[in-house]
This record gives C-alpha cells, structure tokens and sequence, in this order.
C-alpha cells in the first residue's frame, strides 16, 4: 500500500489535526502529511473542503474526508481489520463516546480556547471555573466508559481519548498563562492518570507538540492586550 | 427481554422530529413524553444532566442525549430494517458531514428570522439562503441525499421543513423561489409515513412563533 495513497491536509498545532494523525498512528497507515502555512490556505485545502475550508482533510485515494471526528470514525471503519477497534462494540457504549466527543467540542473546548482570549483576571476566572465544571463531567464519563482500564475505549485508546487528549498540549499552555493547574490530580485523579498514559501512547508521543514550541506560537495567534 | 423505549420531546422541536423519524421507519413502539422547557421535569435533568435538552432518547431506562447520536443509535440496535446509514465507510463519512453541517449551520441562521430585527435580521436571512442552495446543490437531481434511499441526512434536514412556513412569514420571502429543488426533495419527504407522523403542520409551527418569542423574552 503507497503511503500516497493516504494523505492528510493539517497543521502541527492543531488539536483537530491530530485525531485523524494518532488514529492513522494506531492503525499503522503511512501517509503524507501535507502542512498549511498558518495564515493561508492552500489550493488543495479549498478545493478539498470548499464547504469548511478547515483543515484537516483526509485525501483516501483523492476523495476528502472532513470534520476531525469522522475522519477518525472513516479511518476506523476502512482499515478495520488494522489494529483494534476505537470504538467499543456496544451501541450504548458507541452513544456515550459519540456523545462525549461532541461536548468536548461544543462546550469544553470551547472554554478552553475562551481562556487565552479572555481579558481581565474576572472572565479568566469564571473560563476557569467552567473548565473545572466540565473536568468533574469528564472525570465521571471516564470512570463510566474506561470500566476500569487504562483508556476511555478500555485497553487501548480510541475515538473518545482521542477526541480528548488531543487538547492535552494545550491544555497546558493555559495551564501556563493562568499559572494555575486546570487539570488537578486532587480533584479528577482518574482523568489525570489517563492523560499521562495518553500522552505516554507510542501512537500519541510523534504528533503531540511540545508545550514550550505551542506556548510560543500562542502568544503569536493570541497576542496578549496591553496591561 | 421487553423493550421500553421513552422519547422526552418537544413537539415543535426539529431535533426531536429527527428522532421520531427514525424510531417511526424502525417499526419501533415508543411512548412519547411531551416536555415543557420552561417548567423542567426531573426525568429530563436525571436523563440529560449535562446539556438539560430534548430529544432525549431513553432505552430500557438506559439515556441516550444529541439527535444525530440518537439516529445512529437507532440505526445500530434495530439494523434489521431499512438502515439509515450507508454501510460503505466513505458514503457513512459524507452522510454524517452534512448531518453535522445542518447541526452547526441551519438552526442558528434560521433563528436570527424570527428571533432577530434590522442588520441581524437581514445577515440570518442571507445566510439561511445561501446555506439551503448549499444543501440544495449537494442534492443535486437525486431522490433523496443519500440517493434513491431515504437515510440519515434527509432525517436531520426535514424537520426544519416544518418551520419554512414560519420563516417564510417572518422573513418575508419565499423558499420555493430560492430553492426549488429542495422543496421538492421536501414534499417527496413528507409523503412517507414515517415523516407525516412526525412533522407538526406548519400552521401549527407558524401560530407558536409569537408565543416562543415571548417566552424567550425576545420582542
């Protein structure tokens, strides 16, 4: 199989960018990874996703797949046979993680990423104070769906850790900002264990910047306002 | 084993339609609980404590939250019958693409018609437009999105069919000129069963819009 056969349209510091790559990574598909210039969008990234334009696009023998979370749905699907399963076999099961996934994405993260935007040192502290909220949400969806293993898919990572895990490295660098830890291990013990072995996956270590490299292209993107 | 399966609904809700599609063209027997959202039952915030919302799809006591979650569900655990879905894994990824850009697209625009006045009024009903020649332009000259088979896009589109009368009214415009296609893809649509059960009518539709607006405090 030609590693050009598989391609993937994406940036180093994207969070989304890094699910298809991780699951890629676990079903061990070589592919070419085609980065954008940050502030411009590429021909092929337009053609690929005219409806978004957003990366990442997953090109499968030229045909775009797009939104991070079905792309690693499609990968998981496709290369079946590759590796485990990243979702469970159970519907109920399968529900949860689906239904996890979409609140990181439509709430969690989206305080999180509220934070390095936030002005004054009150919104920081009510962004802070809604992370923590979200985090005892999680910690529970954790303990519900690990069952007692390792990973939010049991044994091995799949679809809901990585739906999760990939916002780890910037968790960090606002954990940096506000010089304050968001993820506690005194108050979600099992989410912060998992998140060390998640950033421990041999799948995960390749693709996850380095807190120092992110922090700096944050200050680039979100420059700070005048004190 | 007996199967109990519970609907926490809002009959106007085009979400919950989404659901009661799905459990209709399943052949699956549900009790249907209407909820009143400004009056929260404790089912729904033990059933839903994260997000508080309807449709929420409850399975042998067991909750199930997000429409488009519910429809996959659905699709997974009664797979004998027409499936929802299409089983090959690129088909699967652009059905749930356009499912998802319905989600994150036509509802906040459409809202902005009859939610909103002046400049924010006039950009939601650009925008609303341009995002239905967008659908419409995925449909193309097929039956339905998925093709000749009814499945899980023209699900998460349809329920919004039953609120066009209302845009329409308040937007002052006509969808039908604008998308031609579209309506037509929506009257095949509503001449399922599956579909009939669900919709409210749209008279229905257009008389609770003022009353909506007062109870959202929106002028």
């Amino acid at each position: 199989m030609a590693s050009s056969d598989v391609k993937l349209i994406g940036a180093w510091a994207s969070p989304f960018v890094m699910r298809p790559r991780i699951a890629l990574n676990l079903k061990s598909v070589p592919y070419e990874f085609l980065q954008e210039t940050f502030g411009s969008k590429s021909e092929l990234l337009l053609k690929s996703n005219p409806v978004h334009k957003k990366i990442p696009v997953l090109l499968h023998a030229d045909k775009p797949v797009c939104e991070s979370n079905i792309i690693v749905e499609y990968i998981d699907d496709t290369w079946s046979s590759s590796g485990p399963s990243l979702l469970p076999s159970d519907p109920y099961d399968r529900a949860m993680a689906r239904f996890w996934a979409a609140y990181i994405d439509e709430k969690w993260f989206v305080v999180l990423r509220s934070f390095l935007k936030a002005g004054g040192e009150e919104e920081k502290k009510s962004v802070i104070a809604q992370l923590e909220e979200g985090n005892a949400f999680l910690e529970k969806a954790f303990i519900d769906c690990s069952k007692g293993k390792p990973f939010f898919n049991g044994d091995n990572i799949g679809y809901l850790d990585i739906a999760l895990g990939c916002f780890l490295a910037w968790l960090r660098v606002t954990e940096l900002a506000a010089s304050h830890k968001i993820l506690d291990e005194a108050k979600t013990p099992s989410l912060s264990k998992w998140a060390e072995n998640f950033c421990n996956d041999p799948a995960v270590k390749p693709v996850m910047p380095e807190t120092a490299k992110l922090a700096e292209f944050a200050k680039k993107i979100f420059p700070r306002p005048e004190a | 084993m007996a199967e109990e399966v519970i609907l926490l609904d809002f009959w106007p809700s085009m979400f919950g339609m989404r659901t009661r599609i799905a459990l209709e063209e399943k052949n699956v027997k549900f009790d249907y609980r209407e909820q009143d959202l400004w009056n929260k039952s404790p089912i729904l915030l033990e059933m839903n404590p994260v997000h508080k919302k309807i449709p929420v799809l409850i399975h042998n006591g067991k909750p199930v939250c997000e429409s488009l979650i519910q429809m996959e569900y659905i699709d997974e655990v009664w797979p004998s019958k027409t499936p929802l879905l299409p089983s090959d894994p690129y088909q699967r990824a652009q059905a749930k693409f356009w499912g998802d850009f319905i989600d994150k697209k036509v509802y906040g625009s459409a809202r902005l018609i009859w939610g909103a006045k002046g400049e924010e009024h006039e950009a939601g009903k650009k925008e609303f437009i341009e995002i239905l020649k967008t659908l419409e332009s995925e449909l193309g000259d097929k039956t339905y999105f998925g093709g000749e088979t009814f499945g899980y896009v023209d699900i998460a589109l349809i329920g919004f069919y039953s609120w066009f009368e209302a845009y329409e009214k308040f937007g002052n415009f006509s969808i039908e000129a604008e998308c031609p296609k579209l309506i037509a893809w929506a009257k095949r649509c509503v001449k399922r069963e599956s579909v009939a059960k669900s919709l409210p009518g749209s008279e229905k539709i257009t008389k609770f819009v003022p009353e909506l607006k007062e109870k959202l405090g929106i002028e």
